[in-house]
């Protein structure tokens, strides 16, 4: 054992423990969608597509598990937002487009 | 009763011929009979890691499509009596085999009674491997310490969960054993490579053993003869080990540990 290996601790910072972490989201994610009915890849998909419409946010941003509680099956969602950017963010094309749709109706009295 | 098993990954070249091949030796040292089957049809490799590569005549396509017989297929071990091999073809493709067929190969194993059936899947999550698995009672699954095997791991224990005859037929499941092949503890320490607490962390199955990167496999392999058959080295002692529990014994997990060097390395390395 070297000087060095004995004062550092294995589980910060080595390139094992980001190979830990990494899998154990992607494992989880795996899991869900194999668990879950045929659907749910897809509606984390269309629930990603729409808020990336509105706010800059990564692919993993997005989790759609089924679990059960007592006998009603729990359909949960999980939209992490990135921390303070969200104000900043300039609007996507898109969601401009629908807000000037929007306010033209409001004038045009629809 | 006959017990089958499956040897599994996923990903390709983690061990599972070398495993498979050890796994049934030792099981048939131990005065069991024992059948291992090349399920990678297409790319036959059992037969030289067992050594029996020319006394191929027939093979499990062959058995499958009723053109030989159990008896003319199987190869009998030349080391040990109650151990059998049954070569996958080399010219055919996985097409040939169906589950119709490999049901009928596995009936006639079990009116001839063997006590163990150990498959040898082909890599990938395709039909070779399911195949391989479909019929399986317990999985031993070969996961190398890297990401991309522990994933693949994974996902063959989700098809174990939905695709084997168990799963299917509402039976008690497919036992999962887990087998980390090719440890590298000096990498582990060092936190280059995962550990085994970090593998059986994510895949949450119980362990049944480590077997350490070792030379001697690869010269096991030259020679034709399963490393377990080593009993110096220390893959064959992990191999050796992993048969025990396999068969219930309760035994403490070893080469999980930089192995002790001389008095000199010791006080300098
Ligand atoms: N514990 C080990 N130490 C060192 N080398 C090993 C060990 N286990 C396997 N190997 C080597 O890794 C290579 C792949 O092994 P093997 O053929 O058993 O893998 P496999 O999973 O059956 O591959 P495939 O997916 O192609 O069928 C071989 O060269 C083998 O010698
Ligand atoms: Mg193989």
């Amino acid at each position: 054992m070297g000087i060095f290996s004995f004062f550092r601790s294995r589980n910060d910072g080595t390139t094992a423990k980001v190979a830990k972490d990494r899998l154990q989201v992607l494992i989880a994610h795996e899991r869900s969608d194999r668990n879950g009915p045929d659907f749910l890849p897809m509606l984390r998909q269309d629930i990603l597509d729409v808020i990336k419409k509105y706010v800059d946010v990564g692919e993993d941003s997005v989790s759609v598990n089924l679990g059960q509680q007592d006998a009603c099956d729990v359909l949960e969602l999980n939209i992490t937002l990135p921390e303070d950017e969200v104000i900043k963010v300039e609007p996507s094309a898109e969601a401009k487009r629908r807000a000037a749709e929007r306010r033209a109706a409001v004038i045009s009295g629809r | 009763m006959t017990k089958t098993i499956v040897v599994t990954s996923g990903k390709g070249g983690v061990g599972k011929t070398t495993t498979s091949a050890s796994i049934a030796t030792g099981l048939a040292r131990r005065g069991f009979k024992t059948v291992v089957i090349d399920f990678d049809v297409g790319l036959r490799n059992l037969d030289l890691i067992m050594g029996c590569e020319r006394r191929v005549v027939y093979d499990l396509v062959n058995l499958v499509n009723q053109e030989s017989s159990l008896h003319q297929t199987l190869i009998k071990d030349k080391r040990l009596d109650n151990l059998y091999i049954l070569p996958a073809s080399q010219t055919r493709d996985k097409d040939a085999l169906t589950i119709e067929g490999i049901a009928r190969v596995m009936h006639k194993l079990k009116k001839a009674e063997f006590d163990y059936i150990i498959c040898d899947s082909p890599a990938g999550i395709e039909k070779g491997a399911k195949m391989a698995l479909y019929f399986a009672d317990e999985a031993v699954v070969t996961t190398n310490p890297e990401v991309s095997s522990v994933r693949d791991s994974d996902r063959i224990l989700g098809i174990l969960q939905s695709e084997s005859k168990r799963s299917k037929m509402n039976e008690d499941p497919v036992k999962e054993h887990l087998l980390i092949t090719r440890y590298n503890p000096s990498r582990v320490k060092d936190g280059q490579m995962l550990s085994v607490d970090d593998i059986v962390d994510l895949l949450a199955i119980p362990l049944l053993g480590i077997i350490p990167e070792s030379p001697s496999v690869l010269e096991s392999s030259n020679a034709g003869k399963p490393v377990i058959l080593d009993e110096e080295s220390a893959a064959g002692q992990a191999y050796s080990d992993a048969i025990d529990r396999l068969l219930g014994e309760a035994k403490p997990h070893r080469f999980m540990e930089v192995q002790k060097k001389g008095i000199l390395s010791r006080l300098f390395g």
